[in-house]
């Protein structure tokens, strides 16, 4: 195993782990990266971490261009063990390094992982010089921990921001342009819909102190290094920071004796007829992580469930607590479902929707057994005229 | 009356306007919130909350 140098003296050295496919609860079906920087300078300078399982990678990465003894300086821009685990192993080899981590927050989260170690904290627009090159920090707290933390490099006009602008996506093209770019555009708005939504009011914090900043290059700690299309990530990221909406429903569901299904398309036909973008998920065929991606520039969402033992399917609730979780904003909603006796489900699904603080399109569906023609029609008009209404 | 700054994420609670998200009437003093109140950005407890000097 290789580095791969990315500019005059700086390597990727991190590690692609191919068959990750579930990170907590976040389904990672194009597996990740935990990309890790070399800086060979007066100091040289280890940039983050990688998942311990993959120290041995890393450690054969560094070794291919130098001693990994010879690190002074190693900078933590996030605790969290994907970008830190095998933080032990190159202490131990390197004696002398001093790990860069945020003040209060990333001392606070080292020390409690990994003990006692050299740490240096810094603070927002703290620079370290490491000889030809300046390191110039920038704290991003709960984006999407505590203690995250970008780092500049003037010089080189290169932000390595770790998980920010990252994708959950394995690949053996270091940069953006060697991979498909709606791919890797998907991933990363499928990354912000599922680890940094809830902190968008954080992130937009953030996005004001480096806003005027030259970058010519941003290194990611997952996915790719943005270089090519550094445009197309900066856009996506305005859309998301702005929580900008489209006129897109997303119909959820999940169905007994195919009742609920029947309503659940005549939703979604509604929102078709009106041409308005729509999908359909069963949430029995699809992750809650790649719904919530499709959420997030969604204006309405609509939510089914049939009654089962007087309360809404599991996997509906289930997705209810992801959804409440990452607080996607500003969504009108349907709550709707077929039942036999009682009904109760469909109340709970209005309610947990309103108590997150969504509004309702038009009233809560409940269609006794099977579902009449005059019902479906009916249900259809309700939503025709409330989109008529938005207007 | 002293406002205090989250350690977590920065959010600054200031008495003069209360926490209406939690029902915290203005001109409540941080040492008079409930135990059980937590910082309305990132949902961390009044323990990572430090006096804004």
């Amino acid at each position: 195993m290789i580095a791969y140098k990315i500019r005059e003296g700086i390597y990727w050295v991190g590690a692609i782990d191919w068959h990750l496919r579930l990170f907590h609860g976040y389904s990672t079906d194009k597996g990740t990266t935990y990309n890790a920087y070399l800086i060979l300078d007066e100091k040289i300078t280890l940039i983050d971490n990688v998942k311990a399982e993959f120290t041995e990678e890393l450690i054969a990465r560094i070794s291919s261009v130098i001693d990994p003894s010879k690190i002074e300086v190693i900078i933590s821009n996030h605790g969290e063990p994907d970008h830190s685990g095998s933080l032990p192993k190159i202490l131990e080899l390197a004696p002398n390094a001093k790990v860069y981590c945020s003040s209060p927050n990333g001392v606070k989260i080292l020390n409690a992982i990994y003990g006692d170690i050299p740490i240096i904290p810094v603070k927002t627009n703290d620079t370290l010089s490491i000889g030809k090159r300046t390191l110039q920090f920038i704290q991003a707290p709960m984006v999407h921990w505590p203690d995250n933390m970008v780092t500049y490099i003037p010089e080189e006009k290169i932000l390595f921001s770790n998980d920010i602008y990252g994708q959950h996506y394995a690949t053996a093209k270091l940069f953006d342009s060697g991979n498909d770019l709606a791919t890797i555009i998907h991933e990363a708005k499928k990354y912000y819909a599922n680890i940094v939504l809830p902190y968008t009011k954080q992130a937009n914090k953030y996005n004001d102190l480096i806003k005027d900043f030259d970058i010519e290059m941003i290194a990611t700690a997952h996915g790719v290094i943005w270089k090519d299309n550094l445009k197309e990530i900066l856009a996506l990221y305005d859309d998301l920071l702005n929580s900008r909406k489209k006129e897109k429903a997303i119909v959820v569901y999940d169905s007994m004796w195919g009742n609920t299904d029947v309503m659940a398309r005549n939703i979604m036909e509604a929102f078709m007829e009106k041409g308005i973008e729509v999908r359909l998920y069963n949430i029995n065929n699809t992750e809650d992580s790649d719904i919530i991606t499709e959420i997030v520039d969604a204006k309405y969402l609509a939510v089914g469930s049939s009654t089962l033992n007087n309360n809404m399917l599991p996997k509906i609730a289930g997705f209810l607590y992801y959804l409440k979780g990452l607080a996607p904003v500003d969504l009108q909603y349907i709550a709707f479902g077929s039942y036999g006796w009682g009904g109760q489900s469909i109340k709970q699904i209005s309610d947990f929707l309103d108590g997150i603080g969504y509004k309702p399109l038009i009233e809560p569906v409940k269609m006794l057994y099977n579902p009449t023609t005059d019902g479906l029609t009916s249900l259809k008009q309700a939503i025709f005229l409330a989109l008529d209404q938005q207007k | 009356m002293d406002k205090y700054v989250c350690i977590i994420c920065e959010y600054v609670y200031d008495p003069a306007k209360g926490d209406p998200t939690q029902n915290i009437a203005p001109g409540t003093p941080f040492e008079d919130l409930p135990d059980d109140w937590v910082c309305p950005e990132c949902g961390a407890g009044k323990e990572e909350f430090e006096i804004v000097k």
